[in-house]
């Protein structure tokens, strides 16, 4: 049932995707945001290198068979029943629609971060 | 007070150079450059004003001195530390390192070095040492289930899956260790407390508590090591075992505390893990709402609720009871709080830098060490002033461990 809710999810967000097909991409420093936000918040449950924990793996491997737009779906309204929030008052849904597709993708590391001394 | 550093300075001096003279060749580079009496590696020194702060992302940790509130050492190559924990020797001297991808690292504060390294598992997030340091025991993710150590040789004792009732691996959370080469554990796939007696630490006896509640995410040991109390993220409330009974049993405590509320989403699972017991209260986060609550050890009633900035993730006591520090998650995690245990208000809200994620208490708590994950810092404030006393640069820092934890029940 939380999976046929998803999927309807999934797809009302891809009917708003088409618009999000043009949206613009976060700016560089939002995208680092969104780098760091991932690796080190989700990362919590997920892992830092998304390797899964309470949350499952995230890595290119583990989401081949799952859509983009389903997986900002999932990031955007969670899961009911599980640890997996809903992030739509922390994230824009064009920017889960590129955290979705960057994960697809092989999720980048962080740059830029400032190494201590 | 400068006297008497002068004067333990020039007394330290010809056992450091005797020190340096025999020193075992290391391969970790210092962070800060040490003076002199900050004891190079070999040099005379004890190790209860030690501790490790976990640098996640570097797969490092920062060795350092509580007492001179600095970074003297940095041991690298420890894999994965997201979420990582550490545990001690009864010595102090060897640190125990839980990384998320499954490696036991044993690491020599005085040498400072890895000391002994196995991969045991896929996926882990924490441990526990038993009370007479012989045993380690890791709590793994993937593959479900506890692993058994000799706490020297790190060889593998016994793996003792944890299945639930479909016979499937659950994931382990909420490890602690008990008296007489025990240890307690919840599976967050199945609804059990598990109690392992490694009296026989290659044929551990396992006992299942079962219907706890639904998904325990983390538990704590009281101090005294009689009460285990685990969360439930599956429901409001939490489980509660009186190890002292003869057949200690779970009970609901809190249940429906949230009752009628539609709780908050949680970006992060809080840990119970602190020293979440001051007095004959036990001040514990709610799931899914700004509130601490408050429980009397005694009847196991709900006493109090305090209304918080956020999400708490830790609520941690000072030792000696009078204060309770609580940090929060995303996105309120810039700030900690300051509960005072006898009125049970906020006394204080800190802003100690951005993405507060551990603290942890001086042994006798006149100072509390805060990481600040994004501003690369770890923050020492002195917690009756609650003024700031010294800044340490380190790498995107997480957990911080001081090795007193090693003479607590449950750390």
């Amino acid at each position: 049932m939380v999976r046929t809710a998803l999927l309807s999810l999934a797809c009302a967000l891809l009917a708003t995707a088409a618009g999000a097909q043009t949206a613009p991409e976060p700016t560089p420093e939002r995208a680092a945001q969104l780098v760091r936000m991932v690796r080190q918040d989700c990362g919590s449950c997920h892992g830092m290198r998304l390797t899964g924990g309470l949350g499952p793996a995230l890595t290119r491997e583990a989401l081949a068979a799952k859509p983009p737009e389903y997986l900002a779906a999932v990031i955007t309204h969670g899961i009911p029943g599980t640890p997996m929030p809903p992030w739509s008052a922390l994230l824009q849904g064009s920017e889960a629609l590129w955290i979705a597709r960057q994960l697809a993708g092989g999720f980048p590391n962080e740059t830029n971060r400032s190494p201590a001394p | 007070m400068q006297r008497r550093a002068l004067l333990s300075l020039s007394a330290a001096a010809p056992l450091l150079a005797t020190g340096c003279a025999l020193a075992p060749s290391s391969s970790t580079t210092p962070t800060a450059s040490p003076t002199p009496a900050a004891a190079a590696p070999g040099a005379l020194q004890g190790t209860g004003d030690l501790g490790v702060v976990i640098e996640r992302a570097r797969g490092a940790l920062t060795l350092v001195n509580t007492s001179r509130r600095e970074a003297i050492d940095r041991i690298e190559g420890l894999g994965d530390l997201s979420h990582a924990s550490v545990v001690f020797s009864r010595d102090e001297r060897f640190a125990y390192v839980f990384g998320r991808d499954g490696g036991l690292t044993r690491v020599d504060l005085l040498e400072r070095r890895i000391a002994g390294r196995v991969m045991q598992a896929g996926n882990s997030i924490g441990g526990a040492i038993s009370a007479d340091g012989t045993l380690v025991v890791a709590q793994n993710y993937q593959p479900g289930g506890i692993k058994i150590f000799d706490a020297h040789t790190l060889e593998l004792l016994a793996d003792v899956p944890a299945l639930n009732s479909s016979g499937e691996r659950s994931r382990v959370v909420g490890l602690a260790d008990l008296p007489q080469r025990r240890f307690i554990y919840s599976l967050f796939d199945a609804e059990a407390i598990c109690i392992a007696d490694c009296s026989d630490p290659r044929q551990p006896r396992i006992t299942t508590l079962n219907g706890i509640g639904r998904q325990p995410y983390d538990a704590l040991l009281s101090p005294s090591g009689r009460h285990y109390i685990a969360g439930l993220f599956g429901e409001d409330g939490l489980a509660m075992v009186d190890l002292w009974e003869d057949a200690p049993r779970a009970r609901r405590i809190l249940a429906g505390y949230g009752r009628g509320q539609q709780p908050l989403p949680v970006y992060k699972m809080p840990h119970l893990r602190g020293w979440a017991v001051a007095g004959r209260h036990a001040y514990l986060p709610a799931i899914g709402r700004h509130e601490v609550l408050v429980v009397d050890t005694h009847s196991w009633q709900e006493v109090g609720r305090i209304p918080v900035a956020g999400q708490p993730v830790f609520v941690m006591a000072r030792p000696d009871g009078r204060q309770v520090w609580v940090n929060f998650s995303v996105p309120d995690y810039h700030r900690v709080q300051v509960i005072d245990t006898p009125s049970q208000q906020v006394v204080q809200t800190i802003e100690p830098g951005r993405a507060v994620l551990h603290m942890e208490f001086t042994p006798r708590g006149e100072a509390v060490w805060i990481s600040c994950r994004d501003d690369n810092r770890v923050q020492v404030y002195d917690t009756h002033t609650r003024q700031r006393q010294a800044s340490l640069a380190v790498d995107a820092p997480s957990g911080i461990f001081f090795t007193a934890r090693a003479q607590r029940m449950g750390f």
